[in-house]
């Protein structure tokens, strides 16, 4: 690694990082799990809304023989990180397998960090010393602390049965990188960067990840300052300075911590505006103003797009003036959302039903239920 | 037809009113020259009465039953076919002070410079009379009741 | 004693090629500085007297008036300024407390003139608030940690959540605390009319609600003071939210005091306290001790009030304000109110005025963090005041963390205020600190109330114009939001009481 595409440097310079972007979601709502490639095809199809210098990829069902694990993505700097981070990691919990994430050398990518990922089981011990907090939310601190405190580690991904890859370079290129050819996901995200910054550090290429979210956006949140604040009053510390980190942490906060439906996450993060709420009826009314009234913290402005998977499929969301593209399409079990309609036409020439996403209004893709075993 | 009306509960007692009259109904409509120089010969149509607190501006009612019409010897008092208001032709007026024996509102006045009634004329032409445009504190107020 | 030292503020020219001897001057000024001479026929200018309100000069219709500072200049000394000297002469005349009005007016840094705010560019569009949506609607009261939702019996889910209390603004600004009794009627009148008009809220102060507000009251916040004058059941009942008012930016720590002579029947009736007797409020709540005592007033009011308005508290801006205000959130205030050592007054001690509290800038900063820290900023508003003048200002002030900002000055302003600081004489020229019946009729409610609406439409579209710019089309996203903000030209020890960045700085 050279000095200024590390961590540190990264931290040192805190700045937020500014970036417009390509996005692709594409999901089997059967569950049918399916070779990364289609993703690699179709982010690479927008290649002209990257400019190499970040690209990533998040697969659902990947791991299905240690899907009762938490399989942790990791990058570092250099050994010693990796040997830190392997130490505080075993205080919480037992790690059951320990491997390099395989890659394939490639000239267009260049300086690499130390890539591991790490399946993980918590400890009976680490549950009774945090009380009163879930197993996830144990699972939140301990990345916290890796990505806060441990210097040259970063945490790519800490979900289930998922992770998240990427890394500097075009998105195709990454995907090529990673050999996620190789892969079977029945969900993926993809993502192609156009920072305003040079900042060439791996862990800030997209998705990020969080337990089972991972986040790709496109856009800027003009909000940040004071979601990153209200995130902050629920103990969320936001490290990378990047939208695509608050988006995560709003979604964990307001549907996992606050186990908030979908729709009214979304109506937080990108609620109806003031006259509209005046024309509902008035049910729909108090509750859209009791969500903009307690939730204002959590309303993203400015212009994105933004699609968030999960383990049980994906939601994509406009700003509610809609400044930002996002198309939606479906092709018998498959769901697509991406920014431009050329992606989604690139690997589904014929789509069923293709269609652009409202402002404010989230489009979500479901696993149907039983889906994955 | 609109009026003038004044509301004394904001009436200063200024008397810029009087003064904006005056300049409006001189020779030479420039306020310092108007006051210098023709002082004998305009006179304002606007009046501010004052007793202890209360003050307010008057000027002619323009009275829909207007007596000094009816008391006018020759006719120079009449009423603006257009605008309605009551108004004296000062060619024919002889100045015999009838109109200001019947005013009930003692709003007409002997003229300054010569032997004719002078009177309020809403500041014909004007949108708006100069006593109400340059009020400062709104207490007179040109609309219709 | 002869007041043989005390020279003259301000001295009046008057340009005798212009003047036309209208009398306009003689008959406004209420400090009797210029007179007539029926002997001379002349009028006489005498500037003893002058307070420097521009009554005269604003009404003369020649402009033959000019007030200029006195030109009785004293030796340069940077220690012993002309002030220094003559507040010594007045004191060695008058053996008093000197009095002062309005805020603060000494040369302490203003930071709001050493923050800048941000723009979108390229990256991230700006909003044209013309042609797109703009919301600068603001809720003002105690809000939950979170929404809580339940499952509808029929299926599908519903709002479990009952939220308190709240105030609906349209433009985040309210009229600050004048007392009717320190202000005319008809000043109380124009700003409680005007924050109907706007959507907005106005401030009883300490004066009662006169019968002839009763029909805005719902646009008024009824306010509890250490006098408790014109408080009772009703009064409570009326407003739209109830205000403790602990202490003043103005002068932290002292109490209020209206002389009898402005306790005339009306006053008197809605003070409840007798004709002519002095209005005098003690330094602190003489049932508030200590801050288990203010809960008990807060939840006093509440129980009066049914639970159905918001109870805010008013404290001064003073070195220990976050962890204050952190003990008026926990006991059970829906808002803060924060005033900074730059807010008015009718009358205070020029010594305190000028001398204790500190910048709300600064204060506020220290309070959201605390908030914040404490992870208790969402259990109530914070709204802030002190010597806001412009709408730049406002933004600001949201941006560092405010939910809403109170103008008292400004509005004065607007209404015809000069600042000359004379309030507590009540010789008020423009009809607004004054009692004096041939004054008070100078201010005409319609005119006050158009040029107070005028001020905050035009406030309106500014703050539209800086959020879109960047990028922002909902207030509640700048709030609290100082990644927007930068500092110019302050020290490392500043920008950090601020919590925010140099300009220069990335984000």
């Amino acid at each position: 690694m050279t000095p200024e595409t590390t961590k540190a440097a990264y931290v040192r310079r805190g700045e937020k990082d500014m970036s417009g972007c390509a996005i692709v979601g594409v999901m089997s709502e059967a569950g049918r799990r399916f070779p990364g490639d289609i993703a690699i095809r179709a982010i690479g199809a927008m290649h002209e809304r990257s400019n190499g210098l970040g690209g990533g990829f998040a697969a659902y069902g990947i791991y299905p023989d240690r899907s009762d694990q938490y399989a942790f993505h990791i990058m570092f700097d250099h050994p010693g990180a990796e040997e830190a981070t392997r130490a505080y990691v075993e205080r919480h919990c037992v790690i059951v397998q320990d491997e390099a994430i395989p890659t394939r050398a490639l000239e267009v990518i260049g300086p690499r960090p130390i890539l591991q990922r790490y399946f993980i089981d918590l400890r009976p011990k680490a549950r009774e010393r945090y009380y009163g907090l879930t197993e996830e939310d144990i699972v939140v601190r301990i990345v916290m602390h890796i990505n806060c405190e441990i210097e040259g580690a970063f945490v790519l991904s800490s979900g289930k049965n998922m992770g998240v890859f990427k890394g500097v370079g075009y998105p195709e290129d990454i995907g090529r990188f990673f050999r996620l050819d190789e892969y079977e996901a029945y969900s993926w995200l993809a993502h192609g960067r156009f920072p305003t910054n040079t900042t060439g550090w791996w862990g800030g290429a997209h998705p990020f990840g969080l337990l089972d979210w991972a986040v790709v956006h496109n856009g800027e949140v003009s909000s940040y300052g004071i979601n990153r604040r209200y995130l902050e009053n629920y103990g969320y510390h936001c490290a990378l300075h990047t939208d695509t980190e608050v988006i995560a942490y709003l979604f964990d906060l307001l549907m996992r911590q606050q186990s908030l439906p979908l729709e009214i996450a979304a109506m937080a993060m990108a609620a109806p505006f003031w006259s509209r709420i005046e024309r509902m009826g008035e049910e729909a009314r108090e509750l859209a103003r009791t969500v903009r009234i307690v939730c204002g913290g959590a309303l993203l402005n400015g212009p994105f797009s933004i699609v968030v998977g999960h383990r049980g499929g994906m939601i994509g969301l406009n700003d509610r003036t809609k400044l930002r593209p996002m198309v939606v399409a479906r092709h018998d079990d498959l769901f697509f959302i991406a920014s431009e309609e050329a992606a989604v036409r690139t690997v589904c020439p014929t789509p069923d039903h293709v269609w652009h996403a409202e402002g404010g209004v989230p489009i979500v893709g479901a696993l149907k239920e039983q889906a994955v075993a | 037809m609109k009026r003038i009306f004044a509301r004394e509960e904001y009436c200063l007692g200024c008397r810029l009113c009087e003064i904006h009259c005056l300049v409006k109904h001189s020779k030479s409509k420039r306020i310092i020259k108007a006051f210098r120089r023709e002082q004998d010969t305009a006179a304002p149509a606007c009046r501010v009465e004052e007793s202890g607190r209360v003050s307010f501006a008057l000027q002619c009612r323009h009275c829909e039953d207007a007596r000094c019409i009816e008391a006018c010897i020759t006719g120079a008092m009449h009423r603006d076919p257009t605008t309605g208001a009551v108004i004296c032709d000062t060619e024919r007026c002889v100045g015999c002070w009838s109109c200001i024996m019947v005013c009930p509102a003692g709003a007409v006045e002997r003229g300054r410079s010569r032997q004719v009634a002078s009177k309020c004329d809403l500041c014909m032409g004007e949108d708006t009379p100069v006593c109400v445009m340059h009020c400062p504190n709104e207490a007179l107020v040109y609309e219709e009741r | 004693m002869r007041k043989w030292l005390t020279q003259p503020d301000f001295i009046v020219e008057r340009d005798v090629a212009r003047c036309i001897g209208c009398r306009v001057c003689v008959r406004q000024c209420a400090n009797a500085v210029h007179s007539y001479d029926d002997e001379d026929g002349t009028i006489l200018s005498e500037s003893d007297a002058c307070v420097g309100c521009h009554r005269c000069a604003t009404l003369c219709p020649t402009g033959a008036i000019a007030v200029k500072r006195a030109p009785l200049e004293f030796r340069d000394n940077a220690n012993w300024t002309a002030r220094a000297i003559r507040n010594v002469y007045k004191q060695a005349e008058g053996g008093g407390v000197l009095l002062a009005a309005m805020g603060n007016d000494q040369p302490f840094p203003i930071y709001w003139d050493r923050m800048l705010l941000n723009a979108a560019q390229v990256t991230n569009p700006s909003i044209d608030p013309l042609r797109e949506p703009m919301e600068l609607t603001t809720h003002l009261g105690r809000t939950p940690d979170r929404v809580e939702i339940e499952p509808r019996p029929g299926g599908g889910v519903r709002l479990k959540t009952r939220l308190g209390p709240q105030l609906k603004l349209d433009i985040p600004v309210m009229f600050s605390a004048m007392s009717y009794g320190s202000i005319s009627l008809n000043a109380s009148i124009a700003l409680a009319r005007a924050a109907r008009a706007a959507g907005t809220y106005a401030n009883t102060g300490e004066g009662g609600l006169h019968r002839s507000i009763h029909p805005y009251a719902d646009n008024m916040i009824v306010q509890v003071a250490s006098g408790r004058f014109g408080v009772d059941a009703d009064y409570l009942n009326r407003g739209a939210a109830v205000e403790i008012k602990i202490g003043q930016g103005a002068k932290p720590g002292i109490g209020g005091h209206l002389p009898g002579e402005k306790v005339d029947a009306e006053v008197s009736l809605t003070r409840m306290i007798p004709e002519g007797t002095d209005a005098l409020s003690p330094a602190p709540h003489h049932d508030i001790y200590s801050i288990e005592d203010l809960k008990q007033l807060v939840f006093a009011i509440k129980e009066s009030t049914r639970y159905e308005k918001p109870v805010f508290v008013k404290i001064a801006a003073v070195h220990n304000v976050a962890a204050i205000a952190s003990g008026c959130v926990h006991a059970g205030a829906d808002g803060v109110v924060i005033d900074g050592f730059r807010g008015g007054t009718g009358a205070a001690p020029q010594a305190i005025r000028d001398h204790v509290g500190i910048p709300i800038e600064l204060a506020l900063a220290a309070v959201d963090t605390r908030l914040r820290e404490e992870g208790i900023r969402n259990h109530a508003s914070i709204i802030v005041a002190g010597g806001f003048r412009s709408s730049a200002d406002i933004v600001k002030a949201v941006a560092i963390g405010a939910d809403a900002v109170y103008v008292a000055t400004a509005a004065l302003v607007a209404m015809g205020c000069h600042l000359c600081q004379k309030c507590h004489t009540g010789r008020c020229n423009w009809g607004i600190a004054t009692q004096d019946p041939v004054l008070t009729k100078r201010l005409n409610p319609d005119v006050a109330i158009r040029r107070l609406t005028n001020l905050l439409r035009g406030w309106s579209h500014e703050i539209k114009e800086m959020l879109g710019g960047m990028g922002i089309n909902a207030i509640e996203s700048l709030r609290g939001n100082r990644e927007h903000l930068r500092g110019l030209g302050l020290t490392s020890g500043e920008l950090q009481a601020l919590g925010i960045k140099h300009a220069g700085v990335g984000a």
